[in-house]
């Protein structure tokens, strides 16, 4: 007969729990959504993000792309990521061109005065991919102008 | 539209409850501003930024306009480059912001409140054009290193504030005083708190010009956060690097100050001219000071395409550091012959000024209006990039655009 009390009030217990966390978790999507309800509504008719497979992998690539970086696909590219975009972005590694020497000097920089640690072995790992993948263009004196977006001038 | 209303409505305690702790001074929080915990990852919303101005760096965050963004006489908000050395600070708690003066050669270490600073001292308001001292960055050959800046780092907004000189001459000047230092509350990228992203200064005599300011607004209103909210020191026509945000404090020292990219290659250029990706030695570097003479055409648009029957109206700004611009030009034949274009005066000392011209083409095709600007001690920008430096600074060789006559 206890039993039977007992087990009697702990479903009570155990129905009240459910209806509260299902309660928190509507009032947290609601929130989630508010917060963020526009991004998510861009994100929605954007057909290229909803078709992309999200497998939870931060390192996915996708037409030679890490998608989290936006570095191009090669050897020595995951050491790149993981020695390179900690205090920095990798926006600023890829508008960067330099040979292997001032790449060098800038390591030897970033280690003297902005806390970057020893790279070891991966040092020429994170060189060759740099001067492999960013090589430096000659623009010369000045470049032609190029890119134009041509259109109708209106008073 | 309503819905974006209600999201901007969204309760403190909504985002309390989003990042699981109390908004410690959320009371404090500017208009609009939404804590760093809950910023997204969209900067244009973040900064309050026009989805044309174009990204550089996310971390530390770097933004530039383009030319055709800057039309505007007074710049907006909107349309402001952001340079960052560092991560903007995480917690800006107005109430208890407090500026000391310190030095070796302050007569004493004073310490003032945002409120007192503001009590005190006289405002007064100046339109002052702020530079990066990389504006240009990117058409150097070799390249050089840092964030690759076009054109867009550059404003002239409105800036708001009481006079430096005001406040140093209140702590007491020591007569050995040869440069001031800021300190700002951001944090260096490596998160290491004994260091300081950028901490820079400028000479005393320009410390203590009337258009040099502690400004805590901007077109009128505070400071967006990611321009130095709620204190920035505001020094018009150097690199806008030396105008510091989120300053907290400002040394007054017997030497050139000695601070985070006062010395190496950092906002220095060679003494002496170098040949293009030549080494050159740190003792052999100089600070730079005033910005040179630069134009921008920011009207129309590069790419217009209009009948011959037309003429074509452009507009544009032109600036030249610490001097005045004595005439602006314009070519349409490569610089082989120039004409005038109608320049105004400054709005005050180190604001930009504001040039137009009608142009007539004489058979169609394709053309670039090229703009070269002249400073008052007759010094002119080069078509050609200027003097290679390792860090690619002070880039003002003309800007043009393209156009198409049918």
């Amino acid at each position: 007969m206890e039993n039977k009390g007992f087990w009697k009030g702990s479903r009570r217990v155990y129905r009240t729990l459910i209806v509260v966390c299902a309660v928190l978790v509507i009032f947290s999507i609601i929130a989630i959504y508010l917060m963020n309800g526009e991004q998510l509504n861009v994100q929605d008719s954007n057909a290229e993000y909803s078709t992309l497979p999200d497998n939870g992998d931060p390192n996915r690539i996708v037409d030679g792309i890490h998608v989290r970086t936006g570095l191009v696909e090669g050897e020595g590219l995951m050491t790149v990521v993981n020695n390179c975009t900690n205090c920095h972005s990798a926006e600023l590694v890829m508008q960067n061109r330099m040979n292997k020497e001032r790449w060098i000097s800038t390591i030897r920089w970033m280690q003297k005065t902005q806390n970057l640690w020893d790279l070891g072995d991966n040092e020429e790992i994170i060189v060759n991919y740099l001067v492999t993948n960013y090589p430096p263009v000659e623009k010369g004196r000045r470049e032609a102008l190029s890119d134009i977006d041509w259109y109708q001038l209106k008073d | 539209m309503q819905r974006r209303n209600f999201v901007k409505k969204a309760t403190l305690s909504s985002m309390a409850g989003l990042i699981g702790a109390e908004i410690v001074f959320g009371n404090l929080l500017p208009k609009g501003y939404r804590p760093l915990a809950l910023q997204d990852p969209d900067p244009f919303k973040m900064f309050d930024k026009d989805p044309e101005m174009v990204v550089l760096n996310s971390k530390p965050w770097n933004m530039e306009a383009r030319a055709h963004l800057l039309n505007d006489k007074v710049t907006p908000n909107k349309f402001m480059f952001i340079r960052n050395n560092g991560i903007i600070p995480e917690k800006i708690d107005v109430q208890n912001w407090t500026l000391t003066i310190d030095g070796e050669s302050a007569d004493q270490t004073k310490t003032y409140s945002l409120a007192e600073l503001k009590s005190k001292f006289k405002h007064h308001t100046y339109q002052l054009t702020l530079e990066c001292g990389g504006n240009g960055r990117s058409e150097f050959d070799p390249p050089a290193k840092g964030n690759q800046w076009t054109i867009g780092a550059v404003s002239c907004a409105e800036w708001t504030g009481v006079r430096l000189r005001d406040v140093l001459e209140d702590v007491g000047i020591g007569s050995d005083a040869v440069y001031v230092g800021y300190h700002g509350a951001d944090m260096h990228l490596s998160r290491d708190p004994n260091k300081e992203p950028i901490s820079r200064g400028v000479p005393m005599q320009k410390a203590l010009q009337d258009e040099t300011l502690l400004a805590f607004q901007m077109n009128g209103e505070d400071i967006p956060i990611a321009h130095g909210h709620p204190l920035r020191l505001v020094a018009g026509g150097w690199p806008a690097s030396v105008s510091g945000k989120w300053i907290n404090r400002i040394s007054i020292r017997n030497k050139e100050h000695d601070g985070e990219k006062m010395g190496g290659s950092s906002y220095r250029v060679p003494c002496k001219p170098v040949a293009p990706g030549e080494k050159v030695k740190d003792e052999d570097m100089c600070v730079i000071e005033s910005m040179p003479v630069k134009s921008l055409i920011t009207y129309p648009k590069s790419g217009a395409t209009f009948p011959k029957s037309k003429s074509l109206n452009i507009k544009g700004h032109a600036w030249a550091g610490e001097l005045e611009v004595s005439k602006v030009e314009y070519s349409i034949d490569f610089g082989s012959t120039w004409a005038p274009c109608t320049l105004e005066k400054p709005a005050n000392r180190l604001a930009w000024q504001h040039f137009s011209a009608q142009i007539r083409f004489p058979v169609v095709g394709y053309y670039e209006v090229w703009a070269r600007a002249t400073d008052s001690n007759g010094k002119a920008q080069p078509m050609l990039l200027p003097g290679w430096n390792p860090k690619g600074y002070l880039n003002n060789a003309c800007h043009r655009i393209a156009v198409k006559v049918t």
